[in-house]
């Protein structure tokens, strides 16, 4: 069985500096950030020297990389055989307090994103960055981003204002669903809130680990609140998620869907049916079991093979060597993880013309 | 849960379950309610100063309203409509009915008791100090002095670290205690130094401390907001545990008060393992940040951490609940009914899983028995 050329579902192109983005803005916000001294937007969430951030081996003298395509390339995409990444931009702008800021910076990554990446190198994709401070500026940016076919998804925090379910932000969901663009929600924060429901964090590994919690709150609101019953062909995938947290968090949701689902009439199906067939995951970092039959149980517990799409996370830190593929993992499954189940998720990835 | 009950006999006789088991999670409620939800049983173990306060002010929590809690439950008083007393009382107000009810024909052999009602987490920490006091009192005189089968937990003002203490070492060495009790949501992670007395005190007088879930610590109860449903809140106490849990492993809890005997009670326990593997993957990568760790994250959990079983997962199929537990161990798990709520967990019908006699034997009773250090 020969493994077909992956589609890596997440990778982080980095903003050199904001400097970078000024070509993208127009003169009243370049003249704001030049003026204000606005420096940088590097999220707290991936603080430049910490080791989860970058690969150690793939640090450059800046400490970083990934800052051009073509080193996402050469690092990100070659190493792997990669047919096709989705470059999900973690650049801090959805934390900016004001609405217009956000939307400023919000559409200068978007139009940096697609000049310099997506024009440059024809295995990328990308995810359009919403203004999350406001719903309507966000859906005004996903009909301005739309049209070109090589955006293949919409981008949100996992970290955000209100619980993501709520009927608030329902016409992204309904923007996104008439674009055929899946809703991918990422490890990151607005910061509007600690990233526990007990307070904040101490330490950055705290707070990392939380994210992976701070997912399990998320996908409640969405099913709570009836975001798949209402868009029925909306799928929603979790990014850079942690995997292994799944099935338990099901479990209870679960026994208390059966209890309580009088609160929440219109979630008819089980929550673990929708699941399975509306959301999806990346597959770092997976969070393994330390022996390779357990890998293969919680698999099994996860009870379908369809959920998992590949990603490094590049140039995130969550593998050594170069097979991000968890160890134990069966082989029939690692081979629809590779591309059947990202060509299923995004349908904008079978439209392989490359120009809007 | 109410609804299964109702197609069932409901009451299993006393024969039916041979082995005498332990409930670590029995919800005690003063009867009468008063001013702002401190009800007066607990008046005649108040001060004068403390009774005046009360009936002038109430009490008051992060949370928007003088009764009841920030999301309406599914039930009154999130209770098994069949536990309200013969004459109307609240669920679990009566030692007599809750007797007659659930320790009798479950022939629960040791009730640890949990009052939920009890002023941690009120905004006053001095009243806080004074509802929860009264609340020690409240349990020996009325329960545990009552039925040799019950113990109490030495419920703590956790926000008030120097008063959490105090109320700890009045009650070490008196043997109708068998925890320190805590709520899950509180003003900061419970690993943050500023609580590392209460652990402390309880080490020193050989109690487990409990952490239910609950508590108002008025943080949103998401990282990303406030939910908007009860089912939000009730399933996101397994979060809130987990955030708590991983505060307190990775802040050193563990290495500083080693003998500490932790139960997280009402939060689940399928997670645990998965929450272990995450912290671990990330530790190796993260240490630096944490050198007071001597050990991977997940070890903690194997030595210090247990979990009660209500409301126990119940997957499809449930073997998979078995493999779950044995990800952790069955020696974490202690069997839990929340009797009176709503959400109950029958023993007669939880955890419909393959167990050995060892097993069964470990989670329904000898858990339970060496975690409260009881015979």
């Amino acid at each position: 069985m020969t493994q077909p050329a992956p589609i890596d579902c997440d990778v982080h192109p980095i903003v050199p500096g904001i400097e970078t983005l000024l070509p993208y803005m127009d003169d009243h916000w370049r003249e704001t950030v030049v003026r204000r001294g606005i420096e940088d937007l590097t999220t707290i969430s991936y603080p430049t020297r910490n080791p989860l951030s970058f690969r150690q081996d793939l640090r450059d003298a800046t400490g970083r990389t990934g800052t051009d395509p073509a080193t996402l390339g050469r690092q990100g995409l070659d190493p792997f055989g990669t047919q096709l990444a989705i470059c999900n931009c973690l650049y801090g702008v959805q934390a900016q307090y004001s609405e217009d800021l956000g939307v400023a910076f919000c559409r200068a990554l978007n139009d940096w994103i697609a000049t310099e990446w997506l024009d440059r190198d024809p295995r990328l994709r990308a995810s359009i960055v919403v203004p999350m401070q406001n719903t309507e500026y966000a859906v005004d940016e996903i009909n301005r981003c739309a049209p070109d076919p090589r955006f293949v998804q919409v981008m949100l925090l996992v970290g955000s204002e209100n619980t993501l379910g709520r009927r608030q932000y329902w016409p992204i969901y309904a923007a996104a669903e008439r674009h055929g663009l899946p809703i991918g929600i990422h490890a990151g924060s607005m910061y509007r809130h600690p990233m526990t429901a007990v307070g904040w964090p101490t330490t950055f590994t705290e707070e990392y680990v939380n994210q992976a919690i701070a997912f399990q709150s998320q996908l409640t609101s969405l099913i709570a609140e009836g975001v798949f019953a209402k868009f029925s062909s909306l799928t929603v995938v979790l990014l850079e998620s942690g995997v292994t947290w799944l099935p338990a968090y099901l479990w209870r949701l679960t026994k208390f869907w059966k209890g309580l689902r009088s609160e929440i009439p219109w979630v008819s199906d089980p929550p673990g049916s929708i699941v399975r067939d509306r959301v999806r995951l990346t597959l770092q970092p997976f969070d393994a079991p330390p022996d390779a039959a357990s890998v293969m149980r919680l698999v099994d517990h996860i009870g379908s093979d369809e959920m998992l799409l590949f990603s490094t996370d590049y140039p995130h830190y969550q593998f050594d060597g170069g097979d991000p593929i968890p160890e134990g993992l069966d082989k029939g499954l690692a081979q629809k993880i590779m591309a059947e189940n990202p060509l299923r998720t995004y349908v904008r990835l079978k439209e392989r013309e490359t120009t809007p | 849960m109410n609804v299964d009950v109702l197609g069932r006999s409901g009451l299993q006789t006393q024969a039916q379950s041979k082995l005498a088991i332990a409930d670590c999670d029995i919800h005690p409620r003063p009867a009468g309610v008063g001013i702002g939800g401190v009800s007066k049983s607990l008046y005649p173990y108040l001060s004068q100063r403390w009774l005046d306060h009360v009936e002038t002010f109430g009490i008051q929590y992060r949370q928007p309203w003088e009764k009841g809690s920030a999301y309406p439950k599914a039930q009154p008083q999130a209770c098994r409509r069949d536990a309200f007393t013969p004459d109307g009382g609240s669920p679990g107000s009566s030692l007599h009915f809750m007797a007659e009810q659930h320790l009798d024909p479950n022939n629960v052999g040791l009730g640890i008791l949990n009052p939920l009602t009890s002023g941690q987490g009120a905004t006053n920490p001095l009243l806080s100090d004074a509802i929860t006091h009264a609340t020690n009192e409240w349990q020996k005189t009325e329960w545990t002095s009552q039925d040799k089968r019950l113990r109490g937990s030495v419920v703590v003002p956790y926000e008030d670290t120097a008063a959490s203490v105090k109320e700890i070492e009045l009650r070490a060495g008196d043997r109708e205690f068998a925890q320190v009790l805590l709520l899950s949501r509180t003003a900061e992670p419970l690993g943050q130094r500023r609580y590392w007395p209460i652990y402390e005190a309880a080490a020193a007088a050989d109690l487990a401390v409990g952490i239910h879930a609950f508590g108002n610590g008025g943080w949103p109860n998401t990282a990303g907001g406030w939910g908007s449903y009860y089912i939000e809140e009730m399933v996101g106490h397994a979060q809130a545990q987990q955030s708590l849990l991983v505060s307190m492993i990775l802040e050193g809890v563990f290495e500083h008060v080693p003998g500490l005997r932790v139960v997280l009670v009402e939060g689940g326990l399928a997670w645990a393992a998965a929450l272990g593997w995450r912290m671990d993957r990330q530790w190796k990568k993260l240490k630096q940040e944490l050198p007071h760790l001597k050990r991977a994250p997940s070890e903690y959990i194997r030595t210090n951490v247990w979990f009660t079983t209500q409301p126990v997962e119940e997957p499809e199929p449930r073997t998979q609940l078995a493999e779950a537990i044995e990800w952790i161990g069955w020696d974490r798990v202690l069997f839990a009914t929340d009797y009176p709520h709503w959400d109950f967990d029958d023993p007669a019908q939880a955890l419909p899983i393959k167990m050995t006699e060892a097993q069964k034997r470990a989670v329904f009773r000898d858990n339970a028995m060496g975690v409260y250090r009881q015979g």
